[in-house]
């Protein structure tokens, strides 16, 4: 995890403490650290530079309120920036012809393919449409076998002729049986192609004449470095994209791309690619963007991920059980499973914003848990059923099977006996009412 | 010796040329009207580095190795900056211990072939099958990417173009199983070299990239001492997150070596740099085209060269 930008902000601003305006001076440093942050990003250069030219523009010569920082201000103003940038209009597909047609274009590897079916699946769910896929990829091996094996996951059509050689005719011909069976949006997945592939680059061209698609699409995987900007420039050169796609945003990488593609091209931004599964397609939040440009920490990402790993039905099972004061040792593994199933500790924690800084050089020991499972499996089902049963010689037993001692088994029953007493506590509505009047309050 | 002599082959120097146009360009603007290497040349040189995706820490660290240079130097000249970069370039980049594809190697040698979606794993294993094959190794491909859609058959498609057996359960196979058959085979027929292609994964995903670990604990079951190289394929067009990556599967898989896919493009892959010096793991193979022989074994001299020589 990136050192949290308002922190470093924090610090350029440290030495200037007591004073009240963002001058030309005072903003020089954080403006380095600001241009830092987007490189570590993989913001293009120029754009990084041009960009923090402008935020010095809206920053210079505000007002410092007493309540934030400058520091806190300087994020503010950078954060909105960079919203707002990514942020505009038209960000809705077009979808006028009939059939809609809609061409993907993009590097190899950007996940055109993926992203082709989970795109038809979301017309097809939450739009209503009659999709059809067309397997113009007549270049690499089994992509139009991969493109069939998607459509029928999703159950929509597919069109290819693998006897056909020729992206521009296959393309054509799938327009027609859109045509003759009543399928209302075409999707024309392409093979992937390098920008300075100047016969592959007039192919797609030619692919563009043929259909005339109401909306082209360019994919770009959100890990792209700094050559993000020469490729998305080519590509809207040679085929005037409507919009872009970003893939693979379920990574860890902080996406500088979208920013370096947006100013260059200037074109919105409609989905994201969230995971290979055909349902993770999203809309794009300029706002939760820019903040993982800078590195402020992903709070929504954080939640998702809890969602993703807490199952709504076992969570409300386990609220009974808390309720009848009925949690076990095998409630408590099942929820130190869930935890580790989110991923590495560390990463977990610094998605919190402003404490990513604080776990940076800390080593978080992932094997933590390694003890305390050892533990619990060394239980007899009955034991972990019924924890009241343990005597010491049971604990004896208990720390000899899992390779721990004695004082540790009885740390972890204490802890387990805290645990159930705060739940206890919890789950009981008229005590939590007492706890909450005893409080002291705000006067 | 003239640039164009380094090169043995004519495809990895018009592979590599793209890239060295862009960086001479610039260095050109670098240098053009100057005789002393000053503020403004390295600011520049910042720039030319920075956008070759070398990374912030890299590029401060390689411009700092030069400013201690030119205080001890005292006056460098333009054109000795030429030398110097390259010379700090390789200086960072591991030497590729892999120089021959017919070389002796352990029977079966077990390959392992790791990395995100999409950087080119499968290509990169066909290629380097029919690398294998031409210089008269027998050579089994273990089909263990039984996720992603037609993975199995892309696959297929390239051992049969390189001649090379493969070892395949369809999809949605557990892909250990498929690893220990493919490896099992190869002890059985006595082949010379296995290649294990793994699905796509995304680094921070814990269970994905615990399943690797289980296909590596599952080939040990055969083989004690395999896999012997665990290859991770980097995307040239990636950016800085390259290094989380090459940190976490090396966490999970010990990474003993790396591939760079499509140098043919405008990327530059100056990532590569700044990952093999703080991972300490060697760059082995490039990949410069989507056909067979598009892969070279990587050079750091020539690399170094392609990004900074003068081409006359």
């Amino acid at each position: 995890m990136f050192e949290n930008l308002s922190d470093k902000i924090d610090r350029a601003f440290k030495i200037l403490k007591g004073q009240g305006k963002i001058t030309e001076v005072n903003v020089s440093e954080t403006l380095k650290e600001i241009r830092k942050a987007l490189l570590d990003a993989d913001v293009n250069y120029k754009v990084a530079k041009t960009f923090t030219d402008n935020v010095k523009e809206k920053a210079m010569g505000q007002n410092v309120l007493t309540s934030i920082s400058p520091g806190q201000l300087m994020t503010k103003i950078t954060r909105d920036e960079l919203a707002e940038l990514m942020g505009g209009k038209n960000a809705e597909l077009k979808m006028t012809g009939n059939p809609t047609v809609i061409l993907m274009s993009g590097l190899q590897g950007s996940g055109k393919t993926t992203f082709s079916g989970k795109l038809a699946n979301f017309l097809k769910t939450k739009r209503g449409k009659n999709p059809l896929l067309v397997a113009c990829d007549i270049y690499r091996p089994a992509a139009i076998d991969q493109l069939k094996v998607l459509g029928e996951q999703i159950g929509v059509a597919v069109y290819s002729d693998v006897e056909n050689k020729d992206a521009v005719s296959i393309a054509k011909k799938g327009i027609q049986f859109a045509k003759d069976n009543n399928h209302s949006v075409v999707i024309i997945d392409t093979a992937g192609r390098l920008a300075i592939d100047e016969q592959m680059m007039n192919e797609i061209a030619a692919v563009k004449k043929a259909v005339s698609p109401d909306e082209i699409l360019f994919v770009v995987d959100a890990m792209t470095g700094q050559d993000a900007v020469n490729t998305a420039k080519a590509f809207n050169e040679k085929l005037d994209f409507g919009g872009v796609v970003l893939t693979k945003l379920d990574g860890d990488t902080r996406g500088g791309a979208a920013l370096s593609i947006k100013s260059v091209v200037n074109k919105p931004i409609k989905f994201v690619g969230t995971g290979e599964k055909m349902e993770a397609i999203d809309v794009f939040h300029p706002d939760r963007m820019a903040d993982r440009i800078l590195g402020m920490g992903d709070v929504v990402t954080l939640v998702e991920r809890a969602q993703e790993q807490f199952n709504e039905e076992e969570s409300k099972k386990l609220q009974k059980k808390i309720a009848k004061n009925a949690f076990d040792f095998d409630d408590f593994l099942g929820q130190l499973q869930q935890i580790k199933k989110m991923g590495n500790m560390k990463d977990l924690i610094g998605m919190i914003p402003g404490i990513g800084k604080a776990v940076k050089d800390i080593d978080i020991n992932e094997k933590a848990f390694v003890g305390i499972e050892a533990i619990i499996h060394s239980m007899t089902p009955a034991e972990r059923k019924n924890p009241d049963l343990m005597n010491g010689s049971r604990r004896q037993r208990i720390a000899k099977g899992s390779g721990t001692n004695i004082q540790e088994v009885n740390k972890l029953m204490k802890q387990f006996e805290d645990m159930r007493k705060m739940m206890r506590m919890m789950g009981n509505k008229d005590q939590m009412k007492k706890m909450m009047q005893n409080m002291p309050r705000p006067k | 010796m003239g640039l164009f002599d380094v090169f043995s082959k004519k495809k990895l120097d018009t592979g590599l040329l793209r890239t060295r146009e862009g960086f001479l360009s610039r260095l050109g603007k670098i240098i053009t009207g100057k005789t002393v290497v000053d503020n403004e040349v390295l600011d520049n040189l910042e720039e030319t580095l920075i956008t070759a995706d070398v990374g912030t820490e890299t590029t401060l660290k390689i411009i700092s190795n030069i400013q201690k240079r030119i205080e001890k130097e005292k006056k460098i000249g333009t054109e000795r900056l030429n030398e110097i970069l390259k010379e700090e370039i390789s200086s960072l980049l591991i030497d590729n211990p892999f120089t021959d594809f017919g070389g002796e190697i352990k029977k079966p040698y077990v390959i392992l072939v790791v990395g995100v979606n999409g950087v080119g794993k499968t290509t990169t294993i066909g290629k380097l099958a029919r690398n294998f094959k031409n210089a008269g190794k027998s050579v089994v491909l273990g089909a263990a990417d039984t996720f992603r859609a037609a993975a199995v058959e892309q696959l297929g498609i390239w051992a049969k173009r390189a001649n090379a057996q493969i070892i395949s359960q369809g999809a949605n196979a557990d892909p250990a199983a498929v690893a220990f058959d493919t490896v099992s085979s190869a002890v059985a027929k006595n082949m010379d070299v296995v290649i294990i292609d793994t699905a796509g994964r995304l680094h921070n995903k814990a269970n994905l990239m615990s399943e690797l670990s289980k296909i590596k604990r599952v080939i040990q079951k055969v083989i004690p001492d395999a896999p012997h190289e665990v290859l991770l394929v980097l995307d040239a067009s990636t950016g800085q997150n390259a290094i989380e990556q090459c940190k976490q599967f090396t966490e999970v898989t010990q990474v003993t070596a790396l591939a760079l896919t499509k140098l043919d493009g405008t990327a530059k892959g100056g990532v590569v740099i700044g990952i093999s010096d703080r991972f300490k793991i060697p760059v082995k193979f490039i990949g410069v085209g989507e056909g067979m022989d598009d892969l070279q074994i990587f050079n750091k001299q020539e690399f170094a060269n392609s990004l900074f020589s003068q081409s006359n």
